[in-house]
């Protein structure tokens, strides 16, 4: 198995600003946005954004969730192992909201949908929007695209994005995971 | 995180230390699902679910119910009452005629020890015991174990007494034995005649003073005296019982510390427990009855997973 870095953390940086940027030019002073990571991964990707948003686009009080779509997957008792689930934080009402689910990587689209599915059980939100840092281009399963995309990325299916965090990882970085040959 | 170790709830014995932790994890999240608007998850919604009743029960059998339907499964249920049990069928014909309408768990509760492991041997569905007789009741276990983390903090070294009728009750078994899987310091405390001879050999510390026992421990439950399970006198008087073992408001106005008191249901209040103990801010009665539906979906998420389909 061999690891390839394919973003880097300038390139990165850049990618996070320019997703600042397109909400800030759609949701203004976010009033009625809120936005909503999707666990596990997503919680990183909001937190940089929020930060970003606060500090360099002077955004402030930003209303967010974390949205965990274990009990909503669509592959329970069809995928060997165990599904844990993460925490839900919920504490704004979403029913009338404009709410942007935010995650590291769009692949099939199915936690999207489970995602959409999760969130009605808050309320009627006024409208649902995607945003994803990466989006790996021609694998999704189901009719779903991303309003905002960081980098666009071409994988195959036995390939494995992963994004990593200067917080948790030590280092700012997209990899590209190659199977064993 | 894997997945449980076992197949079917029949007693907290077969539990490993992991599943205990694994329950109540995953109860924690489903707590969070059972505050939303809207209660109910998708998750469980191919999966048909066998209520059997054969002794009575109101909280248990509403609260495994709830559970179900939180989790969009189809339940059926059934009391011995009304059933050919009463016209002489035996158990797993009875079972084996439910499970031909394709159900894939069972939730049981049998005045019979063992009746939920006999089953599990017998039938090919997953089967969760909701009490057989005086043996065991794991989810009761479980939700009292949910309710005392949630209250403390933390399971490891807290001192919880056990105090009534401990002979007669699958409550007390199943909660000693859970508690001890984790860590906890256990005592139980009863008149001698309502606490097994051999109750120290379970690592548990053995009382028959309800001031020495409230005074050592963090947390006390208070178990109802088993009237239908009694085919003997096992003490003088109800009024001789609450003046020993009876837990009031002055008890616990005397104690340096505050403890927490909990109760199975049902209560027998002036008996076990007064009412001003019972509707005091020290007892978490009410919590246990709210935290047993997200226990009891945690299990039946987590057992409902070991049936992969293909091979269920």
């Amino acid at each position: 198995m061999s690891k390839r870095e394919i973003i880097d953390s300038g390139e990165l940086n850049i990618a996070l600003n320019r997703l600042c940027c397109k909400l800030v030019e759609n949701h203004g002073d976010f009033t009625n946005s809120i936005l909503i990571g999707l666990q596990p991964r997503g919680g990183q990707v909001l937190s940089r954004l929020v930060k970003l948003l606060e500090e360099e686009y002077g955004v402030s009080s930003i209303r967010t969730g974390l949205l965990d779509i274990t009990f909503y997957r669509d592959d329970f008792r069809r995928r060997p192992g165990h599904l844990q689930p993460n925490k839900t934080k919920i504490e704004h009402l979403v029913e009338d909201q404009k709410v942007v689910f935010i995650d590291d990587v769009l692949y099939t689209g199915r936690s999207v949908r489970a995602a959409m599915d999760a969130i009605l059980s808050y309320g009627r939100p006024l409208k649902m929007e995607l945003l994803t840092l990466i989006d790996r281009r021609f694998s999704r399963d189901l009719p779903i695209q991303p309003d905002y995309k960081g980098r666009q990325v071409d994988s195959i299916a036995s390939q494995r994005v992963e994004v990593l965090w200067e917080e948790v990882d030590g280092r700012d970085a997209v990899l590209l995971t190659e199977p064993a040959s | 995180m894997s997945e449980l170790s076992v197949n079917h709830l029949l007693g907290i014995k077969h539990l490993a230390a992991g599943d205990i932790q694994l329950i109540l994890d995953t109860a924690k999240e489903f707590k969070e699902v059972l505050n939303r608007p809207i209660k109910k998850v998708p998750t469980l919604r191919d999966i048909t679910i066998a209520n059997l009743f054969f002794e009575n029960s109101t909280r248990t059998r509403l609260s495994f119910e709830l559970a179900e339907k939180r989790l969009s499964a189809d339940v059926v249920n059934f009391s011995a009452a009304s059933s050919s049990v009463k016209k002489g069928e035996t158990l797993v014909d009875t079972v084996n005629n439910i499970l031909s309408m394709k159900v894939d768990m069972v939730v049981m509760r049998h005045p019979n020890p063992g009746a939920a492991e006999f089953l599990s041997q017998h039938v090919d569905a997953s089967i969760i015991n909701a009490g057989d007789g005086a043996h065991e009741h794991p989810t009761q276990a479980l939700l009292d174990a949910f309710s005392i983390r949630e209250r403390l903090g933390n399971l490891e070294g807290a001192k919880v007494a056990i105090v009534g009728d401990i002979l007669h009750s699958r409550v007390a078994l199943s909660n000693v034995l859970l508690l001890k899987k984790i860590g906890a310091d256990v005592m139980v405390c009863g008149p001698t005649t309502l606490v097994p001879k051999y109750m120290h050999t379970l690592g548990v510390r053995v009382e028959h003073n309800l001031q020495t026992a409230i005074e050592w421990c963090d947390v006390v439950n208070m178990l109802r005296v088993q009237h239908e399970r009694q085919d003997i006198k096992y003490f003088p008087s109800i009024a001789e019982y609450r003046a020993q073992y009876g837990l009031t408001m002055a008890h616990l106005d005397a104690l340096e510390k505050s403890i927490v008191v909990m109760h199975p249901g049902p209560i027998n209040r002036g008996v076990e427990i007064t009412s001003e103990v019972a509707d005091s801010p020290h007892a978490i009665i009410l919590d246990q009855v709210e935290n047993g539906v997200a226990v009891r979906m945690a299990v039946l998420y987590l057992l409902a997973e070991k049936r992969k389909l293909g091979n269920s």
